[in-house]
């Protein structure tokens, strides 16, 4: 039984999901036409892929990697996915069998890296051997894979699933510390710069509600269960104080995001240390740094090193972020 | 109804008919961060549960930036 009213802004007929935002609710079909503007006017608005492209998708097994791999193929774009196997215990395991199925029930080619064969090492392992809490090392070692993968594979552009409330957050955390470094930096494509490929994110206008929604309709499985030592961060606090705005003023996030890149992102062109040339060479890997070795080279060289931590080990840590 | 929640996965049981925008203010949910499915069906938030509906309340909020 649904409610009275409760129709498509489009074709009138039976809703499946309301929209406050677009202070509008839409069927399955014109939900997914919604999602496929959004990134069409993303991909255009930032040229970020051109149809010759090869492009390498970074997915996780989440919804928005998932949305994002699916969306790209639907679209006509060549495109295949890069799985890391982040050795985060049973989520691994599943994550990794979600892509996995992903790819073969759609044909599409699949590279698979595992942190533990390959490095030597695994997030829960890095985050006790370096200090540093695991998403921080998840993070520094997932974007250095992307890039060696892309190069060794000869792609032109690394596709990421972030979406507008990740970026949002990010903003919100960057904007409270006036962190005019990370500000400068925050921006939907970064180039392709000293021999790493370009990198995109093509769902930057649409929220994970949804891309959530989207692999719902479209019957894609995904990772439903948050990453065990991701519980509690900060990221996500501030994904539900945003939230919270959005929730008394809808639209609030896009206009808060999407505003900064139309209006404030121009002003700090040019202010990163990037941009201003201060970066060196890391004299192990040659990938680009502040100091002598890159945090990279600096994290494999401790974790490798370091006897393997359960994940069981580093969950406390994680809550407590 | 059977509700299934996740994070940590769990059923609770409500009485219907309810709406959906009911169901998340009960559970203190937000809207801008669960979907809700109801028998496999993706409903917003004015659709009315019975009491014979199986109800899952999905979050979409993930950690990774």
């Amino acid at each position: 039984m649904t409610a009275v009213g409760s129709k498509c802004r489009v074709c009138k007929g039976p809703a499946v999901i309301d929209l406050p935002r677009h202070n509008a609710k839409f069927c399955a079909e014109h939900l997914q036409q919604l999602c496929r503007r959004q990134m069409a006017k993303a991909i255009e608005d930032f040229d970020m892929l051109s149809p010759a492209d090869r492009i390498l998708v970074a997915v996780s097994g989440g919804k928005d990697s998932l949305a994002v791999w699916d969306m790209l193929i639907e679209a006509g774009y060549q495109a295949d996915g890069l799985y890391i196997g982040l050795g985060i215990g049973e989520y691994s395991t599943d994550s990794g069998g979600y892509v996995q199925r992903f790819a073969d029930e759609r044909g599409l080619h699949l590279v698979t890296i595992d942190l533990r064969d390959e490095y030597g090492y695994d997030v829960p392992t890095a985050a006790r051997a370096t200090g540093r809490v695991p998403c921080s090392a998840c993070g520094l070692s997932k974007r250095r894979l992307f890039d060696q993968a892309a190069l060794d594979g000869g792609y032109d552009v690394v596709v990421t699933g972030h979406n507008l409330d990740d970026e949002a957050a990010v903003l919100f955390g960057n904007t409270l510390r006036w962190d005019i470094d990370y500000l400068a930096r925050q921006m939907p494509v970064l180039p392709a710069a000293n021999g790493f490929p370009k990198k995109v994110k093509p769902l930057i206008r649409l929220t994970e509600r949804e891309m959530a929604a989207w692999c719902l309709v479209r019957g894609i499985d995904y990772v439903v269960e948050e990453c065990p030592i991701a519980a509690g961060n900060r990221h996500l606090s501030y994904k539900e104080s945003l939230n919270a705005v959005e929730a008394k003023s809808p639209g609030a996030k896009a206009s808060f995001y999407l505003g900064f890149l139309e209006r404030m992102a121009p002003l700090l062109a040019g202010k990163s240390a990037a941009a201003a040339g201060d970066l060196n060479e890391c004299e192990r890997c040659g990938s680009p740094t502040t100091g002598e070795v890159c945090a990279f080279c600096r994290l494999v060289e401790k974790s490798s090193a370091h006897e393997p931590v359960p994940v069981e080990m580093v969950l406390t840590r994680g809550r407590r972020r | 109804m059977k509700v299934l929640l996740r994070n940590p996965r769990r059923e609770v049981e409500f009485d219907g008919p309810r709406s959906v925008d009911r169901l998340l203010d009960e559970l203190q949910l937000s809207r801008e961060a669960h979907l809700v499915i109801r028998n496999g069906t993706l409903v917003p938030g004015d659709a009315v549960l019975g009491d014979d509906d199986q109800i899952e309340v999905r979050p979409v909020i993930s950690g990774g930036a």
